[in-house]
C-alpha cells in the first residue's frame, strides 16, 4: 500500500495507534546484549505461555531493540504498568506472563534495586541510570518493534518526512538544520547543515548520500544499536537529507561484524518501499529517492569518509587526500554527503520539534544529545545520550552507577583510538566537542571507557598503537612506520627493556606522525600516546627506571604469589595450572614456583579465597 | 556452470560487487581459494592483483580455510582491560595453534577480531555464531573440552578411521 499524501500518513498513524491501545504488550529486550544471554528464549517462553494461557489475542510480545542497560539484560518490560525486570532467565518467562500481566502481581526478585535507599524499583523511569538520562535519537528504541515499519508509524514515523515534502522546501529544511546547531556525531563534530549546503550547491545532477555505519571504534556501539532498534528513525533522515540535498540515490554502510543490524536496516528499506516513503515520486511531489545496503569488510580505516567511498565502489578502502571533498567530489565522482547513523537519526526529531527546541539543548557551541556506550570498569555499562556539557562526573556517578567492585576510578578514555585517557582529576570536565580537545582526547563516535587503579595507562596505550598499526591502510610512510615503531617502543616499555630514551623518541615521533599523515587515522594515532604521557608520564617512568608495573599488569614486570594467609589449601588451583607449577597439601597453604610460572592468571581466576595476590 | 556462477548471478558482474562477491563466497565456503580468486577476477575483468589486493586487505576475508568450530576473540577495548588477552593464549596453549592456524583434527581455528560492538559483555568470545558472555580463561578450556567430547562420540561409530583433514570449503 503506498501513502501519497501527509493526511494519509495521519489516517494510518492514528489508526495503528487505537489498534495498539487495544492490546497490551510485553517488550522483551532483543539488543545484541540481551540476545547473548538468551533473551531469544525469554521471548519464545512468554508467547508459549501466553497461548497456553488463550491470551495472546489481547497482549502480544515484541522484541524491541536495546533498551540501552546491556549490564542487566535480559530486560523485560511487562504490562500493565511497564514493569521493569532485569537478569530474566528462559525460566521466568512463564512466571512473568501468569503471575504479573494475567494476574497483575509484582516478581520481587526481578525488580532492580535503588542503590541509594535499598528499595526495590518497578518502573523503568524511576531508575537512576535513566532518569538523569534526556533521551530524544534513542527515545524510541526500546519501546517499538524495529522489524514493523507501522510500529514508527504509529509512533508518529514519517511525519517529519511528510512535512518537509509538503512545504517544498528544500533549502528551508539545510536552514533549519543550520539553526539547530546539529555537528556531525562521527566525532570531527562538523556542522551538519553547512556540509549539505555545500553539497547542494555542488554542481551536477546526480548526488548520493551516505550514512556511514562503519562504527570501527573499540568500545563504541551506540550506531550498532541504533541501527538495530530503530532502524526507519535512520531512513528517514536520510530520506529527508536528500530532499534537502537532492539526492537520487543512498547508501547504508554497515559493518559485517553487525550481522543484526544489517538484518533490520534491510527490512526497514523494504518495508519503507512498499508505503512509497523509497522510490519514485515520493509523496507525490515528483522527488525519487532509493537506498541500498553495502555491507563493510572490516577495515578501520574505512570510516574515514574517502576511504568508506573507495570501499562502496569496490576497492580497498584506502582514504585520499581532500580536497576536493566528497561534498563536491564523491561516490563515482559525484557530490556526496556522508553523515554517520547517529547525525541521520536526529535529524527526523530535529524537523518535528524545530531547530530553536534542539538549539536550547546542550551548550553554546555543541548543541543537542549525544549517545555514549559507557562500558569499561562501571557498575552499569550500557548506552545513555545526555545533553552535551553534562560533566564526566554525572555520567559516571550518577547514571553509570560508579566503578564496578568498588575500585577506584583512574581514567576515561573517549573517542577510541583517535581519542585520550583523561585522568580523574578532570572528571568535572564538561563533555563537549571542544573541552574533550582540550584536554588531549575527543569526541570520537562516543565510547567511553571506564578505566580503574588495576589499569596499565602504558598497556593502554600499546593496545591501541597495536590496533592501529594493524589498522593502518598504509599509504603513507609515517602512519604505517611510526604506528609500528610506536608499538615497538611501547612495547619495550611494557616488557621491562626501555630505556628514558625511548619515552623521548617515543614523544617526538607521535607529533611527527601527527603532522605527517594523510588521514585522520594517522593524524590521530599519537592521542592515546600522548595523553598518557601528559597525564601518566610517573607511570611509564616507573616501567623504564624500576622496571615496574604500577597496575600490576605488565606480565614481564609482574609475578602471582599466593597470600599464605588467605590460602585454605583447597586443593582447586593446582589441577588447574596448565604448567604445573602450583604445589601444596590439603588444608596447607600453597606455593608457587616462580620458575615455572606463565602467568596465565587462571590460578586467580579459580581462586574463591581471593588468595592470589599480583605483586 | 562453474559452482561460483549462483553467487556472480546474485549481482552483476562489475568491479563494484566484487567485496559483496567476495563475502558470499566467503561466508558459503569460509573462506576464499586461490581459484576462487582467480575465477572472479575473469568473469569480473578485474586484475588479479587487485582482487588480491581487497581480499587481503579487508579483515573479513580469509585465504586459509577455517576449524569446523571458528572461534572469535573479541579485542575491543573493554574487552582487552577485562583480560580478553588470556583468552588468545589459553587457546594456542590448548589447542596447540597460532591465529588463522587450524589445528590437525580440523576441528578448531580462531581469529582474533575488532570490538564487536557488544561491550557489556566483555570478555567476550563467539564460537560459531554463538556469543559466550564474561569468559575466563577456565571456562573457554571448558567449552572446548565438552566440544572434543561431542565431536569425539559423534566420530565413535566409524571407529578406525583416521585423522580427518582440515575442514575445507564443504561445496
Amino acid at each position: 500500500m503506498k501513502i501519497t499524501t501527509g493526511d494519509e500518513l495521519k489516517r494510518l498513524r492514528d489508526h495503528l495507534r487505537a489498534r495498539q491501545d487495544h492490546k497490551l504488550r510485553v517488550r522483551v529486550c532483543g539488543g545484541t546484549g540481551c540476545r547473548a544471554r538468551g533473551s531469544e528464549e525469554v521471548l519464545a517462553g512468554c508467547r508459549a505461555a501466553l497461548a497456553e494461557a488463550g491470551a495472546d489475542r489481547d497482549i502480544e510480545v515484541i522484541f524491541t531493540g536495546c533498551h540501552g542497560l546491556c549490564e542487566r539484560g535480559p530486560l523485560v518490560i511487562a504490562p500493565p504498568q511497564g514493569i521493569f525486570y532485569q537478569r530474566v532467565e528462559p525460566d521466568d518467562a512463564r512466571a512473568v506472563i501468569t503471575r504479573t500481566v494475567l494476574g497483575g502481581e509484582l516478581i520481587e526478585r526481578l525488580l532492580p534495586t535503588d542503590p541509594l535507599t535499598g528499595r526495590r524499583i518497578t518502573h523503568e523511569s524511576e531508575l537512576p541510570f535513566y532518569a538523569k538520562q534526556r533521551r530524544i535519537t534513542l527515545r524510541l528504541n526500546g519501546l517499538i518493534d524495529p522489524m514493523n515499519i507501522d510500529d514508527y508509524i504509529a509512533w508518529g514515523g514519517y511525519q517529519s518526512l511528510a512535512a518537509v515534502i509538503a512545504a517544498r522546501d528544500p533549502l528551508g529544511v539545510i536552514e533549519t538544520i543550520e539553526r539547530a546547531g546539529l555537528r556531525g556525531r562521527g566525532g570531527a563534530g562538523f556542522p551538519t547543515g553547512k556540509k549539505w549546503r555545500l553539497c547542494r550547491a555542488a554542481p551536477g545532477e546526480i548526488k548520493y548520500v551516505i550514512c556511514n555505519g562503519d562504527e570501527g571504534d573499540p568500545g563504541a556501539f551506540m550506531d550498532r544499536s541504533l541501527l538495530e532498534g530503530n532502524p526507519h528513525s535512520v531512513l528517514e533522515g536520510m530520506i529527508i537529507g536528500a530532499y534537502a540535498i537532492g539526492a537520487t540515490h543512498g547508501i547504508v554502510y554497515v559493518r559485517e561484524e553487525y550481522p543484526l543490524a544489517v538484518k533490520t536496516i534491510t527490512t526497514a528499506i523494504a518495508q519503507a518501499r512498499e508505503y512509497g516513503f523509497l522510490g519514485s515520486n515520493i509523496f507525490q511531489s515528483g522527488f525519487s529517492f532509493d537506498v541500498e545496503v553495502v555491507r563493510g569488510a572490516g577495515a578501520f580505516v574505512a570510516g574515514e569518509e574517502t576511504a568508506l567511498i573507495a570501499a562502496v565502489e569496490g576497492r580497498k578502502s584506502e582514504p585520499r587526500q581532500r580536497p576536493p571533498y566528497p561534498v563536491e567530489c564523491g561516490l563515482w565522482g559525484k557530490p556526496t554527503v556522508i553523515n554517520n547513523v547517529e547525525t541521520w537519526a536526529t535529524v527526523p526529531v530535529i524537523i518535528e520539534k524545530g531547530a530553536e527546541w534542539y538549539a536550547q539543548i546542550g551548550t553554546e557551541t555543541s548543541k543537542g544529545t549525544k549517545i555514549f556506550s559507557l562500558v569499561g570498569k562501571i557498575a552499569n555499562t550500557g548506552l545513555v545520550e545526555v545533553p552535551m556539557g553534562m560533566t564526566l562526573r554525572e555520567i559516571i556517578y550518577d547514571i553509570g552507577g560508579g566503578m564496578s567492585d568498588g575500585r577506584e576510578l583512574k581514567a576515561v578514555q573517549t573517542g577510541g583510538p583517535s581519542g585520550g585517557c583523561i585522568p580523574r582529576e578532570l572528571i568535572d570536565l564538561p563533555v563537549d566537542y571542544e573541552s574533550l580537545t582540550r584536554a588531549g582526547s575527543m569526541m570520537g563516535s562516543g565510547g567511553m571507557i571506564v578505566m580503574d587503579d588495576r589499569t596499565c595507562m602504558v598497556d593502554v596505550a600499546r593496545y591501541f598503537m597495536d590496533f592501529l598499526r594493524d589498522e593502518s591502510c598504509g599509504k603513507c610512510l609515517s602512519c604505517r612506520e611510526g604506528t609500528q615503531r610506536m608499538y615497538e617502543i611501547l612495547n619495550a616499555i611494557c616488557e621491562g627493556t626501555a630505556t628514558e630514551e625511548d619515552i623521548e623518541t617515543l614523544e617526538e615521533l607521535a607529533q611527527v606522525v601527527a603532522d605527517t599523515s594523510l588521514c585522520g587515522l594517522g593524524q590521530t594515532a599519537p592521542n592515546p600516546v600522548l595523553s598518557t604521557l601528559r597525564y601518566f608520564r610517573s607511570e611509564y617512568e616507573a616501567h623504564v627506571r624500576e622496571r615496574r608495573c604500577p597496575a600490576g599488569v605488565c606480565k614481564a614486570l609482574i609475578r602471582y604469589h599466593i597470600r599464605p594467609e588467605k590460602c585454605t589449601g583447597c586443593l582447586a588451583c593446582i589441577p588447574s595450572c596448565p604448567a604445573g607449577a602450583i604445589a601444596g597439601e590439603l588444608k596447607q597453604p600453597h606455593v608457587i614456583d616462580q620458575g615455572k610460572c606463565i602467568k596465565c592468571g587462571i590460578c586467580s581466576e579459580v581462586c574463591t579465597f581471593d588468595a592470589i595476590e599480583v605483586v | 556452470m562453474h559452482e561460483l556462477e549462483p553467487i556472480i548471478e546474485r549481482y552483476q558482474a562489475q568491479r563494484r560487487f566484487l567485496i559483496p562477491i567476495l563475502q558470499d563466497i566467503q561466508a558459503e565456503y569460509h573462506y576464499l581459494s586461490p581459484e576462487a580468486l582467480r575465477y572472479v577476477a575473469e568473469r569480473l575483468r578485474v586484475p588479479l592483483i587487485d582482487v588480491y589486493g581487497v581480499a587481503t586487505f579487508y579483515n573479513c576475508f580469509s585465504l586459509r580455510p577455517r576449524g569446523k568450530h571458528f572461534i572469535r576473540v573479541c579485542m575491543g577495548t573493554t574487552c582487552h582491560l577485562k583480560g580478553g588477552w588470556r583468552l588468545v593464549e589459553t587457546l594456542q596453549r590448548d589447542l596447540k595453534v597460532q591465529e588463522g592456524e587450524v589445528t590437525r583434527d580440523g576441528l578448531f581455528s580462531y581469529q582474533t577480531v575488532r570490538c564487536v560492538g557488544a561491550c557489556a559483555l566483555a570478555p567476550l568470545v563467539l564460537i560459531g555464531e554463538k556469543y559466550y558472555a564474561k569468559m575466563s580463561s577456565r571456562r573457554l578450556q571448558q567449552t572446548i573440552q565438552r566440544i572434543q567430547r561431542a565431536e569425539a562420540r559423534e566420530k565413535a561409530p566409524q571407529a578406525g578411521v583416521s585423522t580427518v583433514p582440515a575442514h575445507s570449503s564443504g561445496g
